[in-house]
């Protein structure tokens, strides 16, 4: 296990160096010099060849490429030029926002998903069936942040059930916007606080689930209706056990491990879909900040979220590779 | 010698049916719901976007500040969807937007077929280096969240129609490259190939002559998948603000309009929104007819859904 583990780390270093190129080269790609998108129109001449030197855009582009990898290598992403702060600072102020909503949406992708895909899976053909099929079908055809306007639109608009925007109503929430808002509540026992987060998570995190959800239940289906014909669910029939329990005992725990690879497959569609579905909620997450830095055309901020973002998604399925290998040997020893 | 003839004439008329059972066979999967729904919707979309100058009841730039923000008239009055902020007419804009999403998603997915099926058939067919050299790329361009590179590529180059396509593109081709480098990899070992090779034919005529022509019908039915995505990709773009520029009319900008005024005007977010909606259903449907009908193998490999 430990050489696996070794080997994946090694193999997982070059993926990442060559990510650094690549952002590194978009940057380069970008029309004009830095120095001159990066200062403001009223620097001299001398002002920018001073700049140029201080960033080390006169060196050749190797070196500063180089530069640039020794600088993400040290954890430094740079200074934002809106908020003057370090980027890795305002990323790490936002990502608690971003983890909350993807928890959530997570949980409501699969307290859903799977109950209604065993459902179909156990009844195939049946009304419930396709009533999932189509269900799956709206899923993935529904764009996430259509989905959220419209969310909006009744259930704030029209109902004014819950809140539209934000993360945490004024006064109820102490410092709730660069923590994990909803955990901490609820692990201090405030519960007002607590309801107060969830009020504001419920809609942002249906956008995002939606799709997933969609997903999980075809996956379930076709594996539980794949499972159903094994012979040990015939076995446990067999011995006399209710269909209650051979559905859940035996039949869901087999229909887990595709579940748990689309789940892990997805992770990255809901790291991205994130970046809408906060920008149409205005969730103080580090996806509604990229969309900010882009518009204010704070390049380092943009750079640093991008490569936050890229690199937790290697490291994600860096993990969901190495939970495999836990649970099924046959990876470990296998090419 | 009667007998016979009689016989004869059983046999032929026998094979007569039996060819035309096989001939109702052959069409029936292209009369599957999901097909007949989903070319349905395409076929609409397709010329709706074509006729869209002459069918446009407005210029979709028009602008009228006598009429701003005006609900759906429906068949009652001149704006039958209404009008947005500056009084522009919302169906007029629709049409044109069905125009430039359509244009955008083809090229989009023509681009990344050819790119992905030509870099995945000389993976497969080469393996060894190139291939190293190509998954590589895969790999690193794969290890980007989808959506993620193409928002930093517009973010860095800027909006604009070769850019977006560019960004669209950037992750789409990997589809084809996987698949067709799978499927090179196994044909380059079958004895056409070898027959081909011993008589005489160079590399490139096998892949252009051998190798690709079977790795068209899976490339047609992710093809469809990738052009729905692209649609949602296009217009999440443009809901950024990084899809084309403003004054060009997309759903995804209208969309981003409507969200503005969510509070007094739904129909701005509703009705693009639907749009791209059904659009998207449409193809997916259609996508997963074809999938079943073409290449029934890749229904386990997980592209789209099921």
């Amino acid at each position: 296990m430990l050489g696996y583990l070794l080997r994946r780390v090694i193999a997982t270093i070059p993926v990442v160096v060559l990510i650094s190129l690549l952002v590194f080269l978009l940057i380069h790609a970008a029309p004009g010099d830095p120095a001159d998108l990066l200062l403001s129109e009223e620097a001299s001449p001398q002002d920018i060849a001073d700049a140029r030197r201080r960033w080390g855009l006169d060196q050749p582009i190797y070196i500063q490429y180089l530069r640039f990898l020794a600088n993400i290598l040290s954890g430094d992403l740079g200074t934002s030029f809106r908020y003057a702060d370090p980027v890795i600072t305002l990323i790490g102020e936002r990502l608690p926002a971003t983890i909350e909503l993807a928890i959530a949406s997570l949980l409501i992708a699969i307290i859903l998903g799977i109950p209604l895909g065993v459902w179909a899976g156990a009844k195939p053909n049946s009304w419930a069936d396709n009533l999932g099929s189509m269900f799956g079908f709206f899923g993935i055809s529904m764009p996430n942040f259509w989905f959220g306007i419209m969310l909006i639109l009744v259930v704030s608009g029209y109902f004014n059930w819950l809140p539209s925007s934000g993360r945490s109503t004024y006064g109820v929430a102490q410092g709730s916007e660069t923590s994990f808002y909803i955990i901490q509540s609820l692990a201090a026992g405030n519960m007002k606080a607590a309801w107060d987060g969830i009020k504001f998570v419920i809609m942002p995190a249906i956008a995002l689930g939606t799709g997933m959800m969609g997903l999980i239940m075809r996956v379930t289906r076709s594996s539980v209706l794949e499972i159903m014909n094994e012979d040990y669910v015939r076995t446990a029939r067999a011995k006399g056990l209710g269909e209650r329990t051979v559905l859940w005992r035996h039949v869901l725990r087999n229909a887990l491990v595709p579940i748990i690879t689309v789940v892990g497959l997805e992770l990255g569609t809901l790291l991205s879909g994130s970046i809408i579905v906060e920008t149409v909620f205005a969730w103080p997450g580090s996806g509604s900040l990229l969309i900010a830095a882009i518009q204010s055309r704070d390049y380092p901020l943009i750079t640093g979220t991008v490569l936050t973002y890229t690199i937790a998604f290697v490291v994600i399925n860096f993990t969901i590779d190495i939970l495999y290998a836990l649970i099924d040997p046959r990876i470990r020893f296998g090419k | 010698m009667g007998n016979s003839a009689t016989f004869e004439v059983e046999v032929v008329g026998g094979a007569r049916s039996g060819r035309g059972r096989r001939l109702r066979g052959a069409i029936r999967p292209w009369l599957a719901p999901k097909v007949v729904v989903g070319s349905t919707i395409v076929v609409i979309l397709i010329v709706v976007g074509a006729l869209a100058p002459w069918i446009s009841p407005y210029d979709p730039n028009g602008q009228n500040l006598a009429r701003v923000l005006r609900p759906p008239d429906w068949l009652f009055g001149p704006h039958v969807l209404g009008t947005d902020a500056v009084g522009r007419d919302i169906l007029s804009r629709l049409f044109y937007g069905a125009r430039i999403s359509l244009v955008i998603a083809v090229m989009v997915v023509i681009i990344s077929g050819v790119v992905g099926l030509a870099l995945g058939a000389i993976s497969g067919y080469f393996a060894g280096t190139i291939d190293f050299a190509i998954q590589k790329l895969v790999e690193v361009v794969w290890a980007f969240p989808p959506l993620l590179l193409a928002v930093a590529i517009m973010a860095f180059l800027g909006q604009g129609l070769e850019n977006l396509i560019l960004a669209l593109v950037s992750q789409r081709w990997i589809a084809y490259c996987r698949v067709s480098r799978g499927q090179a990899l196994s044909l380059r070992t079958r004895e056409f190939v070898d027959a081909a090779r011993s008589l005489g034919a160079g590399h490139t005529r096998i892949i252009l002559h051998h190798i690709l022509p079977n790795l068209f019908p899976s490339a047609v039915v992710i093809g469809t998948f990738s052009m729905a995505s692209a649609i949602i990709s296009e217009a999440a773009l443009s809901f950024l603000g990084l899809g084309v520029p403003p004054e060009i009319p997309t759903w995804g900008t209208m969309l981003a309009d409507g969200r503005t005024y969510i509070s007094t005007s739904w129909w701005l977010a509703l009705f693009p929104g639907l749009c791209i909606f059904f659009t998207v259903l449409g193809i997916n449907l259609l996508g997963d007819g074809l999938r079943d009908i073409l290449d029934p193998r890749l229904k386990r490999s997980g592209s789209g859904i099921g």
